[in-house]
């Protein structure tokens, strides 16, 4: 039972690992701001789907790999994730009715929230980013969303198949 | 969606600990982040984290230095003998150059001997290749494949073949975090070389713009002046390229003229920078003698240019 529980739980912790290594390749600069938060948007779905096994702890050790990763300060991204992630487990049982439209709106705020969280904690720490591109973010996110939703489902039943 | 009926084989409603559980998280969080502004405590938290990140940038650097290989191993003959060619030609005018700069090198040591100054010839000088550039547009940061291991400090100052680039701001074991000049947070003692006007370059968030904000309206400045740090501060060694004074805008109800300067260091475009070791920063006199001829032999097997000295003697 543990054997296969530990084999079901590899390709997510896989995939929570490809979207740290996306979330640090290297991208033409003209394109950075636009690159998706894969980390949040890979634990927006396994905390929707797997509530049990992957909530706010998880987020708050990626969150932390993330800051040390990107050298932001410590904690700033681990507490961002938490919170959307805990707002995401929150109404887990409501996001899985939503059809894809609304939960891409959803997920639209959800980054929007994080976004700004990270925002302020840059405020308050004295991090300048007041530019419109600063929520680029956001929107490459959303519309990649459906996209990554595919995949997941694709790894989820690879995982329990 | 096909997650309707997901997670039921557990049969646990989700636990009522979880607002505890993230509200447990969320203090740890702002305390670390405290902590970590204000001073730099969590130094080994960081170093022992960034440890487990470090196979994750081999990973991402892999199809980078693979694709350099590729290259590398398929330039044709005729292309190597081009460049090696052009690359003996530079050397030739390099070591042309070099010889009238060791003959002023040892004008300089011996001025400075009769004012008797310190002299801070000695640096010594590494080649570290990018890993890896930070993905938050507002922070400037970088991260080099040399860390502690290879005697790396924070404080560092990080040059390229142009300029001044940066300063390490975070030694890691076997890599390291480097702040550009041009991050918003960056403050670079500088002169103007033309003479010896001292102020503060300050990071834009641009890569190719620095602000002077604190020159006077009647400050001797003027577009096209090169600035060099100054060496005041003691994290860059004097006398390194910094930028070009590109415009200087003087409104007379301000007190302060509106300068702007383009960094002589290609900041966006390095694949490969150099760190610094002057003596000075790191080890008294008596000890830099012993140091330098100490560290001439592990260092020549790694790509390398070594210090003064070595280039003299040939």
């Amino acid at each position: 039972m543990s054997d296969a529980r530990i084999s079901s739980h590899l390709p997510i912790i896989f995939s929570i690992a490809v979207a740290l290594l996306l979330s640090i390749a290297p991208i033409p600069d003209s394109a950075e701001p636009f690159r998706p938060t894969w980390v949040l948007l890979t634990l927006i779905y396994w905390a929707m789907t797997l509530p049990d096994n992957y909530s706010v702890g998880s987020a708050w050790i990626a969150g932390l790999i993330l800051d040390v990763a990107q050298g932001t300060l410590l904690g700033q991204h681990a507490i961002g994730l938490s919170l959307v992630i805990y707002v995401t487990v929150k109404f887990h049982l409501q996001l899985r009715q939503f059809p894809m439209m609304q939960l891409s709106i959803t997920v639209f705020a959800l980054l929007a929230l994080y976004q700004f969280i990270l925002f302020w904690i840059n405020g308050v720490a004295g991090v300048n980013s007041e530019s419109v591109i600063y929520w680029g973010p956001v929107l490459t996110g959303t519309l990649i969303w459906p996209l990554l939703n595919i995949v997941f489902v694709g790894i989820r039943q690879r995982a329990r198949g | 969606m096909a997650s309707s009926k997901s997670n039921n084989r557990f049969g646990t409603p989700f636990s009522p600990a979880l607002g505890l559980r993230f509200l447990l998280l969320a203090g740890l969080s702002i305390l670390l982040m405290v902590v970590d502004h204000r001073d730099n405590h969590l130094d080994t938290v960081r170093k022992a984290i960034g440890a487990t990140v470090y196979p994750l940038r081999v990973v991402v650097d892999t199809p980078v230095s693979a694709w350099r290989w590729v290259i590398d191993a398929a330039a044709t003959r005729n292309e190597l003998q081009l460049e090696n060619s052009r690359l003996n030609t530079e050397r030739l005018i390099t070591r042309a150059r070099l010889q009238r700069y060791s003959s002023l090198e040892a004008e300089n040591a011996r001025l400075r001997a009769m004012l008797e100054a310190r002299s801070q010839v000695h640096e010594r000088v590494r080649v570290a290749e990018i890993m890896s550039v930070s993905s938050d547009p507002f922070r400037h940061v970088l991260v080099v494949d040399k860390g502690t291991r290879d005697n790396v400090f924070d404080g560092q100052a990080v040059i390229d073949a142009e300029g001044i680039v940066g300063q390490i701001i975070e030694a890691g074991l076997l890599s390291s975090q480097a702040m550009l000049i041009s991050d918003p947070g960056h403050d670079l003692p500088i002169e103007v070389n033309r003479n010896g006007l001292r102020t503060i370059a300050r990071g834009t968030g641009e890569y190719d713009r620095l602000d002077l904000p604190f020159l006077p309206n009647n400050a001797d400045i003027e577009p096209g002046d090169l600035l060099v740090t100054s060496g005041r501060g003691g994290a860059f060694p004097a006398g390194y390229p910094v930028a070009i004074v590109e415009s200087v805008t003087r409104i007379p109800q301000e007190p302060f003229a509106a300068v702007t300067a383009t960094p002589a260091a290609a900041l966006n475009q390095v694949r490969e920078v150099m760190l610094i070791w002057s003596s000075e920063s790191e080890l008294s006199d008596d000890e830099v003698l012993d140091r330098a001829e100490e560290t001439m032999d592990p260092i020549a097997a790694d790509p390398v240019i070594v210090d003064n000295e070595g280039d003299e003697n040939e």
